[in-house]
C-alpha cells in the first residue's frame, strides 16, 4: 500500500491523526495490533459490558473511523519502520502474512506501557499489571480474581479498583504509593479538567461505599503464596517509595495483585529510528523529543500522544490532532488546514497539558524502590535475570543499559526489555550517576516478536536472492 | 600531567585485547582505549561462529589455534563465553554449490582442516532436522559457537587482574612520534604518551593508519544478524551453506542465530544499525527456513548489524606498522572473531622479541600493490 500517511498506533493520538490526516484529503493507513481502535484507554468493551465514559469515547472514535476513508490495519504487527527513498516504509504481518505500507508520511503514536518495580514474588501466577487487568475487566468482562489488592500509583489505580467492585469482585485494598497530600496537591492542575476530576471522586466514592481500605504511602514488600497467589505483604514507604526501616508489613489474604508504578513511553519505534530522545521522570522517563507542532528531528515525521511524555487520553488526542493537521500541511492535502484550527489546538493543549502532567507526575518513577529489591528477585522474568546478577555485572564494569543486557541477558527475551527495562536502567543508573549516563537500550527491529512463518511466506530455494559467495 | 606506558593498544575488541593481555601479563605496563566500552563492535556482535568451514583457508591453521583457545578460555581469560564443541556442516543444494563445496573443502583440508564430503543422508544422521534437498555437505568436527556479547565481560575482567589500564569510552583522535614515544591525543584534550602503539581499530583501521601517512583502505561490510525466541530443540550443529552467506545454531538456552553475511546499508562512519534492509533479513531467514524446516515455528526476537573489516586482499593486518618504529597493527580479519585470540598472542609475541608460532601478515604487501597501480 502506498498511501499518502501511515499512522502507528490506533489509540487517542493515532487515531484522531488519522481521521483528521482524512478529512484533509489524505489517503491514510492506521496500523494496530489490536482487533478495535482505542488503544488502552478507550479499549473496545466486551459486547454485555457497559465501558463507562472512556468507552463511549473509544465508540465515538471507532463510529468515526469506521465512516471515514482511513484504511485500518487491525491486528497488524509492525515490525520495522526505516527510511526508504523520499518515503517511510513500514512493514508488518497481519494474519499471518507479510505487508508492506510505503508512506510519504508517518505518524508514531505507540502511546505507553506499564512499570513494574519487581519485589518478591511478583511473578506468581495472580499478580498482573493494572493495564492488563483494565484489559481483563473492560475488554472481557473477567474479574482478574475473587479478592484482589490494587498496589502502585496514579489514577489507574482507583480506575482499577473501582472496576474491579463494579465487576461484583472484592477489593481487599488499594495500595498507594502517593500520600493523600500529593493528590490534594495535584487537584488545581485538575481544576481545568472538571470531567477527570469528578471520574475520580466517583471512583473514590465507590470505593468508600464499600469500605475499601486505601492505604495512602504504601507498597508491596512481597507477594506470597506457593503455586499462586494467597497474600500480600504491605508496608509504609517514604516520598521516593523506599519501605520504611523498621515499619511492621500487613498480610492482606488477596487471590489476584493488580499493580502499576506508572507508565512508561513506548519508545521502540523512535529508538529504532535513533530519534533523540530525553530523560524526564515527570513525564514518565525516556521521552521523544518533537517540536511544537510534533514534528520529529526527519522528514515527515511526526510523534504523536504519550510516545512524547505521559500525558493521559485528552492530551493524547489532541496531539493526533495536531500531527493530523501538520501532516496535511506539510503532504499538500486538498484542503490546507485554517491556521486558527492550529491555534485552536494549541490552546487546548496548554490546558490539557497541566492535568497531564499532574498525573504523570503521580506516576513518576520513585528511584528509591529499586533499592528495596531483593538480591534473589528477578527483575527479567524473560530471562530469569536476578538483582544479584545484575549487581554482579554492574561491579564488573558494565556502564551502559545495552551492556548490562549483553552481559546478563537481561532485556533479551520476548518483551524486548518493555518490562525489566526501568528496574534495570534505575539500578544502573545508581551507579554510573543518573539515568542519563546509563542510557536506553539500543532499539532493534522488529518492534515486537514477530513469526518467521508469515516473513517467509510460501518460496522456494531458487526465489532466494543469494548474493556471491565470499572469495574462497 | 600525562601518563607513560610501556604500551598503548587503540581499540579494544577481541584483537586489542588479545594483544594487551599477554603484553600485560609479561609485565608490560599497558593502556587500552576505546572510544566506546569494550568489545561492543564487531568482537561483541558477531555471531559467534568457531568453525572452519567459513574461514578463509589461508588462515586456517590460525583458525585451529584459536578454535582451542575459546573452547579452553576460562583457564586463560578467567571466565568463558559459553563456547560449545558442535559438528558443523556446510550444505548444498545445487549442482554448482556441490561443486563450491568440494573446491573450498578441498584448499581447507590441505591448509589442515579436518573436513570431509557426506552425502544428504550422512548429512542427516549428523543434523535430523536438515532439508531433505541438501545433495552434499562437508563435516567438520572442529567447529561451535561463544556467545559474542559474553566476550567483553570476560576481557574486561581478564585485562584487569593482569595490571592493564582499560579506558573506555575514551576515543583517542590521533598519534604521533613524540621523542622516540608516541603521543595519543584523546578527545576532551588529554595526551598519553607510550613506548610502543598497536592499533586495533577494526573497521576503523584505515583512520588510524591515516594519522601515520599510511593508505591502507578498508572495506567494510554491513552483516545482519537475527536471533529467535527460545524454542524447544530443533537443532545441534553449526550449519553453514557452499556459498558461504549462512550461518546457523542454536545455543543451549534455545534461541537460534541467523547470520551468515546478508548486508545492510551503512558504513563506518554511520555508526551501526542504522540501514537495517528487510528484503536481506527475509532472505537470510529464508535460507535458515529451507536448511531447518523447523525454523517456521521461530519467532524472531531481534535483529542487528555489525560491521567488519576487510582488506584489499581479504587477509589480515598482522604486524608492523610500515616505516613507524615500534607500531603495529592488527585487525581486518575475515572470521577474525574466531582467530581472534591467537593473532593477538602472536602479535604479542612479536612485539615481547619472541619469534612467533606462525608466519605473521605484515600490511607491505597492500602498499606495494596500492604503488604498483
Amino acid at each position: 500500500m502506498r498511501p499518502d500517511l501511515a499512522v502507528l498506533g490506533a489509540g487517542p493520538a493515532g487515531a484522531t491523526a488519522a481521521l483528521v490526516a482524512a478529512g484533509h484529503g489524505l489517503s491514510v493507513v492506521l496500523i494496530d495490533e489490536n482487533g478495535a481502535a482505542g488503544g488502552q484507554v478507550w479499549r473496545a468493551p466486551a459486547p454485555h459490558l457497559d465501558g463507562g465514559g472512556e468507552a463511549r469515547q473509544g465508540g465515538a472514535l471507532r463510529a468515526a473511523l469506521a465512516a471515514s476513508p482511513v484504511v485500518h490495519r487491525a491486528r497488524a504487527t509492525a515490525w520495522m519502520i526505516a527510511r526508504e527513498g523520499e518515503a517511510w516504509r513500514v512493514d508488518l504481518v497481519r494474519e499471518g502474512r507479510a505487508e508492506t505500507v510505503t508512506a510519504r508520511g508517518l505518524v508514531i503514536a505507540t502511546g505507553a506501557h506499564e512499570r513494574i518495580i519487581p519485589f518478591p514474588g511478583w511473578t506468581l501466577p495472580g499478580v498482573i499489571g493494572l493495564a492488563g487487568a483494565t484489559v481483563l475487566l473492560k475488554a472481557n468482562g473477567v474479574l482478574p480474581g475473587r479478592r484482589s489488592v490494587v498496589a502502585g500509583a496514579g489514577p489507574l489505580l482507583y480506575l482499577v479498583a473501582a472496576a474491579l467492585l463494579k465487576a461484583g469482585g472484592t477489593v481487599a485494598a488499594v495500595v498507594d504509593l502517593a500520600a493523600r497530600r500529593d493528590w490534594l496537591a495535584a487537584l488545581p492542575a485538575l481544576a481545568a479538567r472538571p470531567d477527570l476530576l469528578r471520574q475520580g471522586l466517583l471512583w473514590r466514592a465507590r470505593l468508600a461505599a464499600s469500605a475499601v481500605p486505601v492505604l495512602a504511602r504504601h507498597a508491596i514488600a512481597a507477594a506470597e503464596g506457593e503455586k499462586r497467589l494467597a497474600a500480600v505483604l504491605v508496608a509504609p514507604v517514604d516520598a521516593k517509595g523506599r519501605l520504611r526501616p523498621g515499619a511492621a508489613a500487613r498480610r492482606i489474604e488477596a487471590d489476584s495483585l493488580a499493580v502499576g508504578h506508572g507508565l512508561v513511553p513506548e519508545t521502540a519505534a523512535t529508538r529504532l529510528l535513533r530519534l533523540p530522545h530525553r530523560y524526564d521522570a515527570a513525564r514518565g522517563g525516556w521521552c521523544a523529543v518533537r517540536d511544537v507542532s510534533l514534528a520529529a528531528p526527519a522528514p515527515a515525521l511526526w510523534l504523536a500522544g504519550e510516545v512524547g511524555g505521559i500525558g493521559g487520553a485528552a492530551v493524547a488526542e489532541l496531539e493526533g490532532r495536531m500531527a493530523g493537521l501538520a501532516a496535511a500541511q506539510a503532504l499538500g492535502a486538498a484542503s490546507t488546514p485554517a491556521a486558527a484550527a492550529l491555534a485552536s489546538v494549541v490552546v487546548a493543549l496548554a490546558r490539557a497539558r497541566r492535568a497531564g502532567a499532574a498525573m504523570a507526575a503521580m506516576m513518576r518513577p520513585r528511584e528509591g524502590m529499586v533499592d528495596d529489591i531483593a538480591p534473589g528477585t528477578i527483575i527479567c522474568r524473560c530471562e530469569d535475570v536476578t538483582r544479584a546478577e545484575l549487581d554482579a555485572a554492574i561491579a564488573a564494569g558494565a556502564r551502559t543499559l545495552d551492556q548490562l543486557k549483553q552481559w546478563t541477558r537481561c532485556g533479551m527475551g520476548p518483551c524486548q526489555g518493555r518490562m525489566c527495562g526501568e528496574a534495570a536502567g534505575a539500578l544502573l543508573a545508581a551507579a554510573v550517576g543518573g539515568r542519563e549516563r546509563a542510557g536506553q537500550w539500543t532499539g532493534r527491529p522488529p518492534l515486537r516478536p514477530v513469526a518467521a512463518d508469515a516473513l517467509v511466506g510460501d518460496f522456494d530455494y531458487a526465489d532466494i536472492p543469494i548474493p556471491a559467495p565470499a572469495p574462497p | 600531567m600525562s601518563a607513560e606506558f610501556d604500551c598503548a593498544v587503540v581499540g579494544a575488541g577481541v584483537m586489542g585485547a588479545s594483544v594487551a593481555l599477554p603484553l600485560a601479563r609479561a609485565g608490560m605496563r599497558v593502556v587500552v582505549f576505546d572510544r566506546g566500552p569494550i568489545c561492543r563492535e564487531a568482537s561483541g556482535v558477531n555471531a559467534g561462529t568457531l568453525t572452519m568451514q567459513m574461514t578463509r583457508a589461508a588462515l586456517i591453521p590460525y583458525a585451529l589455534k584459536a578454535w582451542e583457545l575459546w573452547m579452553d578460555a576460562p583457564r586463560w581469560l578467567g571466565l568463558g563465553v559459553g563456547t560449545e564443541r558442535r559438528d558443523g556442516l556446510s550444505v548444498a543444494f545445487t549442482e554448482a554449490e556441490v561443486a563450491i563445496l568440494e573446491a573450498r573443502a578441498a584448499a581447507r583440508r590441505a591448509a589442515g582442516a579436518p573436513i570431509v564430503l557426506i552425502d544428504g543422508a550422512e548429512a542427516r544422521r549428523i543434523e535430523p532436522g536438515l532439508t531433505d534437498r541438501a545433495l552434499r555437505a562437508g563435516h567438520c568436527p572442529v567447529d561451535g559457537f561463544a556467545s559474542a556479547y559474553l566476550t567483553g565481560r570476560a576481557f574486561r575482567l581478564a585485562l584487569a587482574a593482569s595490571g592493564a589500564t582499560l579506558r573506555e569510552a575514551t576515543p583517542v583522535l590521533g598519534a604521533e612520534r613524540s621523542g622516540g614515544m608516541f603521543r595519543l591525543r584523546l578527545d576532551g584534550g588529554g595526551t598519553v604518551m607510550a613506548r610502543r602503539l598497536v592499533l586495533a581499530g577494526g573497521v576503523w583501521l584505515e583512520e588510524m593508519a591515516g594519522w601515520f601517512g599510511i593508505a591502507l583502505p578498508i572495506k567494510v561490510l554491513v552483516n545482519q544478524l537475527a536471533v529467535t525466541e527460545r524454542m524447544p530443540p530443533v537443532m545441534r550443529s553449526v550449519l553453514g551453506i557452499a556459498s558461504g552467506l549462512l550461518s546457523l545454531k542454536q545455543y543451549p538456552n534455545g534461541t537460534v542465530l541467523i547470520g551468515g553475511g546478508w548486508q545492510g546499508r551503512g558504513g563506518r562512519h554511520d555508526g551501526r544499525g542504522d540501514g537495517f534492509v528487510p528484503e536481506a533479513l527475509l532472505g537470510n531467514i529464508r535460507l535458515a527456513v529451507f536448511v531447518m524446516p523447523a525454523l517456521r515455528r521461530a519467532r524472531i526476537v531481534r535483529a542487528w548489524l555489525g560491521l567488519e573489516a576487510e582488506t584489499e586482499d581479504a587477509l589480515p593486518l598482522l604486524g608492523p606498522l610500515p616505516g613507524v618504529a615500534d607500531a603495529w597493527i592488527i585487525g581486518s580479519v575475515h572470521s577474525g572473531y574466531t582467530s581472534g585470540p591467537f593473532m593477538g598472542q602472536l602479535l604479542a609475541d612479536a612485539i615481547l622479541g619472541r619469534a612467533p608460532a606462525l608466519p605473521l601478515f605484515p600490511p607491505e604487501r597492500l602498499l606495494a600493490r596500492k604503488d604498483a597501480a
